[in-house]
């Protein structure tokens, strides 16, 4: 057992819990703390990656209870993959929000933005369906307080829509896990797989009905069409950093559906074959059509930031639905690709947004703000990114998946919806971005007296993001052969399933004597 | 028993999802916790409706009560609890702010509430 793997979550939760105990009022020693322990993060996070490198699934049995009994902690390499990219988003979007003075708005920004990570990283590495639901709650309830950070009316209102449809996303995964439990009698995942595999077949309707709620509460999280209402004004409202944060957000949807829909609900299960993919499919092409319009019709930035969010998330879970494992390779690569650059572009939003008199970004002509030409080229930069244009890795994401997609029936629809989506897409990142760069009116005196020297943060932050994108170009190729070990690893669900109930405590606990009655009844249903 | 159980967490269900479907925030707040009682009930129920048995497999009984179902459904209740007094908060300081409890975003006037001080008063 190695205990590296719950340090992730150990370490923001403590570090949550000392920064509002002891440095409530002292902003200075919450970032000196909240920094150290994201980078502390990041390089435990990063060596769980290289640990995992190695193929190795490792289980972390909590109070050395084996599994299906007690609730374990699986690092594979999706698992390390998924807990790297929050590690390093979170470092970036810390700096900005540092740089920016966005953590003074407000209290209590570094805790909770510490619960955040602990709730995503443990949804990341939690290996239990009903432990995923609880840290499903964990990162909801510290997005709740971050997403109403700095306060404002129109934030709350949007907090408060926001809150309501994640508290319905709970009780729809209370309602999927207790159909589940009833149908298998366990939560465990791997447990899970073992079960729900050997249903017979004419028993399986309770588990199809729990299979689609699930789908449902992930299709929530990850702003799948129809269910998709929620983003736009939460992502436009939330604080810019938060915003960027909650790029990752999405990401656990996707994550969860790549989950349970290949180790649980596989597609070579016959009990729930064919009611996921064939329903996933079309959502996702009509999301990506409405993302993309979405970014094409936005009236502001931050609009026109969340609906790019909801088209990128068309196009991954288009990957997704595939469930072969060259498009889940695929579907990853576009994953860490889009969660940087949708993250880039909110960050973007907000420079321009602070710049601006009245901080409005409707996309319209306006006074030229401060630094703009240095803004317009991160801008330029990121639209080429999310807009998946050579030369930067949307490109490299979009071609993978347009290769994973050719040998499907409607192979001709998933082309062109991606196809025609890009074009839309590039026209209307191109639109807004000359309407506020280029076709700006005379410098405000107004504006220009209040003008301080720039902070350099921010710019390090989002060029940070930037060369991320540019290194996952360039090195396309060491990470698509790691990527494709991974969806490798994530299809052998054998070997996660024999690492997980075959831990050497889990074979210790079989072999016990139990002192049953000698003709005992099913003790289970 | 079965049918007392499974009508209660019908009926909850659907008044839940009735005042979902309502325009301001207090009835949608109503009906989600509506719907956290329903789903805390069917947890129960996923264990099985199993009346006084031990909650422990013992030798002299054949059965036993899940436990498990028990375990989920206080988690649930804590985590729904802790959720609907945020989601109180919340709604109440967006009120307090906007004067307008529509849980829709469409923009409205910020200034046409406050002028109907009788109707912000009648809610109070």
């Amino acid at each position: 057992m190695n205990h590296w793997i719950i340090a992730p979550i150990l370490l923001p939760s403590l570090v949550a819990a000392v920064i509002i105990l002891t440095a409530r009022y002292q902003i200075e020693l919450q970032r000196v703390m909240s920094l150290a322990a994201t980078f502390a993060l990041l390089g435990i996070t990063t060596g769980l990656l290289v640990y995992s490198a190695s193929g190795v699934i490792d289980v972390y049995e909590l109070g050395n209870w084996p599994a299906p009994f007690g609730i374990v902690l699986v690092l594979d390499r999706l698992s390390a993959i998924m807990v790297t990219l929050t590690a390093l988003l979170a470092t970036v979007v810390l700096l900005y929000a540092i740089g920016t003075g966005w953590d003074r708005r407000g209290h209590h920004f570094h805790a909770l933005f510490q619960f955040q990570l602990m709730g995503i990283i443990g949804a990341f590495l939690t290996g239990d369906a009903f432990n995923l639901f609880v840290f499903f709650e964990v990162l909801l309830i510290a997005s709740y307080g971050l997403m109403i950070h700095g306060g404002g009316a129109s934030r709350l209102r949007a907090g408060v829509q926001y809150v309501m449809y994640n508290l319905l996303g709970s009780t729809l995964f209370l309602f999927a896990l207790g159909t589940i439990y009833g149908a298998t009698g366990t939560l465990n995942m791997a447990d899970l797989a073992l079960r729900v595999a050997e249903l017979p077949a004419e028993d399986t309707a309770m588990i199809r009905v729990a299979a689609v709620l699930l789908l449902l509460v992930f299709a929530l999280k990850a702003a799948l069409i129809p269910l998709h209402f929620w983003l736009p004004a939460t992502y436009a409202e939330a604080p810019a950093p938060i915003a960027a944060l909650f790029a990752v957000m999405t990401k656990i949807g996707a994550y969860a559906i790549i989950r349970v829909y290949t180790l649980v609900f596989g597609p070579e299960v016959e009990a729930t074959a064919g009611i996921v993919g064939p329903w996933l499919m079309p959502a996702a092409i009509v999301t990506l059509a409405i993302g993309m319009l979405g970014v094409l019709g936005a009236r502001q930035f931050g609009r026109l930031a969340a609906f790019s969010a909801i088209g990128s998330m068309g196009t991954l879970l288009i990957a997704i639905a595939l469930f072969t494992p060259q498009a889940t390779s695929a579907a990853l690569y576009y994953l860490i690709h889009s969660t940087l650059a949708g993250a880039a572009l909110f960050l973007i939003v907000d420079m321009v947004r602070a710049r601006r008199m009245g901080e409005d970004d409707i996309i319209a002509p306006r006074p030229v703000i401060a630094q703009n030409g240095l803004i317009a080229s991160l801008y330029f930069a990121t639209a080429i990114a999310v807009a998946g244009m050579p030369p930067l890795s949307g490109f490299v994401g979009k071609l993978l998946v347009l290769d994973a997609t050719r040998g499907h029936d409607q192979a001709w629809l998933i082309w062109g919806a991606i196809l025609i989506m890009s074009l839309v897409a590039i026209v209307g990142f191109a639109r807004a971005g000359s309407l506020i760069f280029w076709k700006v009116e005379e410098p405000d005196t107004r504006l220009a007296a209040q003008q301080t020297a720039p902070a350099a943060l921010p710019f390090v932050a989002t060029g940070g993001l930037i060369a991320t994108i540019v290194v996952m170009t360039v090195f396309a190729g060491p990470v698509t052969a790691f990527l494709d070990a991974t969806s490798a690893q994530i299809f052998d669900t054998q070997a996660y399933i024999s690492a997980v109930l075959e831990t050497p405590r889990a074979i210790e606990a079989q072999s016990l004597p139990l002192d049953y009655p000698s003709t005992p009844k099913e003790p289970q249903q | 028993m079965e049918y007392l159980l499974a009508s209660a967490i019908g009926v909850m269900s659907a008044a839940g999802i009735y005042l979902l479907l309502r325009m301001r925030t207090f009835p949608v707040i109503l009906g989600i916790s509506m719907l956290t009682y329903a789903v805390n009930l069917f947890l129960f129920a996923s264990g099985r409706i199993a009346i006084n048995l031990p909650p422990v497999l013992l030798n002299e009984t054949p059965t036993y009560a899940d436990p498990l179902p028990q375990a989920l459904v206080l988690t649930a209740i804590v985590i729904s609890f802790g959720m609907t007094a945020v989601v109180v908060l919340l709604a109440l300081g967006a009120f307090l702010s906007s004067r307008n409890d529509e849980v829709s975003l469409t923009p409205t006037d910020p200034q046409a509430p406050a002028t109907e001080p009788a109707a912000g008063e009648g809610r109070k």
